[in-house]
């Protein structure tokens, strides 16, 4: 069977991979530990599945587990996740004392190797105490944070300060999201896997099954969101805009979201939108399972337009998803939209439902703008935001971490 | 004549945030002042090798700030003409940054702000070289070659090698000189390459079109 890096050689080209190969030289055989909450749903989940076998493949020694708790864990990280993204949740002292016990629990199975791993990468702020109960560690510990923190509540950034800032390194997706730490702060954006169930290419016949079996016809435009029910996303904010656009123009509005199981408010938050849409047979409120990757795939390449007009926004991986199938975004102008979204080129950054509406009107008017940015975006993403830039600045900071922190380091190959 | 092979190296490069930033012009040069060496390097050459959307109008991060969130045309096309490599040190580049932003708040009646979110993040950087193990003797060979150098070779051997080369030229050009008059055809030809305005996919193209010419047409 090919291996998985020759197969992303045929998408990047080998040159990518060669570099790849030799940046992993110096690093064959470490041992690297990857710890988050959830192995489905999220684009956490998703970049680890393949960013770990990638690893390995390149002669690292990398795992990934994750960590396990009861209902109420959750809850208290999940108002973490929407006090860090700004939201003023204050967290009560229990729930704070389950978290606690939560990650002392996890520290104490996984202990073994949380302490030989070499390297270890704590995503998110779940596992974020794991390093506080680890005193014999002999690794270096790296707290990656996937949530845009440029405006966190205080009182729930700086519980969670007292963990991070023991950390040896973090890891922020924008500048504008790190938070003032003694360690140094590395930025590096998330990214796609272009070879996943999700970004794959996909046949027409295929396409049109998916559109079919959810009563959507491609007679007229399809707009689509992808992403959890949940209020960041402003699900209701899409179904105004799409109301503004349905005046003028006949269109039809796909709003699909798979649950992560780390996520407990979705549920309300679907029934919120549910009854926000009445009986509009042009709306498609779909509630896929976390696996349904394909499905998601075929909704965003039916699609004319993606949305994502998101109030907060962590870096945004659907945007991407939706620029590597050649469509033009409309999104909301947060977080890691910014870096993506770019007016005229890859879509519009939008800030009301107003906002979205003429753009999309605009672009539904101009079907040839539409093609024109759909390439670009596609270039955009394949310089940018594959899985292979991501591996390259993963090993470039491990090199870093074990080379010494100088600004330059220069390898040589080892004599024979 | 003889000259030794051309080894090959490669780099990648990884930010490094230092949460300093700037919400207007003033601020920007305050910091300025103040910040790390490797930030100017992040923000004139870095970009490169980072992620960006369009054809590349702005040759560092400093004209590019100005021009989409301070909305200051002028003093955008100011700093985007500054070439690092016309000058000997890094620090003469920060001076050259400071005057010219100096001389734009003398003359302005106030200092625009930009929104909260729209602030000039400063960055630093750290690079790691690696040597590929790869060399060639014969510069025809390279012809095969070019097509497929990643970009991080790409930047080594042609944007930061204007940092260590005496005469801030590309590493293909020293080598060929190495040669003696034999190959001066195409060192003209690679050094009238502008290695700025464009992206280093463009520039591999260039490179290998320069070599291609060279030894495909005679």
């Amino acid at each position: 069977m090919e291996s998985l890096l020759m197969q992303y050689a045929k998408i990047v080209g080998i040159e990518v991979i060669n570099h790849l190969r030799q940046l992993a030289n110096p690093l064959k055989g470490i041992k690297i530990l990857h710890i988050n909450s959830t192995k489905e749903g999220g684009g956490v989940a998703e970049i680890l599945n393949r960013l770990v076998p990638l690893k390995r493949e390149l002669g690292i020694d990398a795992e990934w587990e994750i960590i396990t708790g009861e209902k109420e864990f959750y809850q208290c990280t999940k108002k973490m996740h929407n006090s860090l993204q700004g939201d003023r949740d204050d967290i009560s002292s229990s729930l704070l004392d389950i978290y606690e016990k939560t990650n002392l629990q996890n520290y104490e199975r996984l202990r073994e190797k949380l302490e030989s791993a070499d390297i270890v990468f704590i995503h998110d702020p779940q596992p974020a105490a794991l390093l506080h109960f680890s005193k014999g560690r002999k690794g270096r510990w790296l707290w990656r944070c996937h949530i845009d923190v440029s405006h966190p509540y205080r009182p729930v950034w700086k519980y969670l300060r007292e963990y991070i800032k023991d950390y040896d390194a973090s890891i922020w997706s924008l500048s504008a999201f790190a938070q003032p730490l003694e360690h140094p702060m590395y930025l590096i954006p998330p990214s796609i896997d272009p070879l996943s169930e999700k970004n794959i290419e996909l046949p027409e016949k295929e396409i049109s099954g998916f559109l079919d079996k959810y009563g959507i016809s491609r007679d007229y435009p399809i707009l689509t969101q992808v992403s959890r029910y949940d209020r960041f996303k402003d699900p209701i904010g899409v179904i105004q805009s799409y109301r503004l656009v349905k005046d003028y123009v006949p269109v039809q509005l796909i709003l699909a979201g798979g649950g992560a199981t780390d996520d407990p408010e979705g549920e309300q938050v679907l029934k919120e939108v549910r009854s926000f849409a009445g009986n509009d047979p042009d709306i498609h409120i779909l509630e896929l399972p976390p696996d349904a990757h394909r499905e998601i795939n075929a909704l965003q390449r039916g699609s004319d337009i993606i949305l994502q007009k998101s109030l907060k926004e962590g870096f945004g991986l659907t945007v991407t998803e939706g620029l590597w199938k050649g469509k033009p975004v409309i999104g909301g102008d947060t977080g890691g939209i910014k870096l993506q979204v770019i007016d005229h080129f890859s879509g519009f950054r939008v800030n009301t439902p107003e906002g979205a509406a003429m753009r999309i009107r605009y672009l539904l008017k101009h079907p040839e703008i539409m093609t024109e940015m759909g390439k670009s975006a596609r270039q955009f993403v394949l310089d940018n935001y594959l899985i292979t830039r991501h591996l390259r600045e993963y090993l470039t900071l491990v090199v870093g971490l074990a080379f010494g922190s100088k600004e330059k380091i220069e390898l040589k190959l080892p004599r024979h | 004549m003889d000259n030794q092979a051309f080894k090959f190296q490669d780099c990648a490069l990884i930010a490094i945030a230092t949460g300093q930033k700037a919400q207007n012009l003033r601020e920007l040069r305050d910091q300025l002042k103040i910040i790390h060496p490797g930030c100017l390097f992040y923000h004139f050459w870095g970009g490169l090798l980072h992620s960006h959307f369009d054809d590349p109008e702005f040759q560092n991060d400093f004209a590019v700030w100005a021009s989409r969130n301070l909305h200051d045309s002028k003093i955008s096309e100011q700093l985007a003409l500054i070439d690092p490599n016309a000058y000997d040190d890094i620090e003469d580049v920060r001076r050259e940054l400071i005057e010219i932003i100096e001389e734009r708040l003398s003359e302005s009646e106030h200092v625009p702000w930009v929104k909260t979110g729209q602030e000039f993040h400063f960055i630093r950087s750290q690079i790691v070289v690696f040597d590929t193990g790869v060399g060639y003797q014969n510069p025809e060979d390279l012809l095969d070659v070019i097509p497929n150098m990643s970009l991080g070779s790409i930047f080594y051997h042609f944007i930061d090698a204007r940092r260590r080369t005496s005469g801030k030229k590309n590493d293909f050009s020293v080598w060929l000189k190495g040669f003696g008059d034999k190959y001066s055809g195409l060192i003209a030809s690679l050094d009238k390459i502008d290695p700025y305005f464009t992206s280093l996919n463009k520039l591999r193209q260039e490179i290998n079109f320069a070599f291609y010419n060279y030894f495909k047409r005679r």
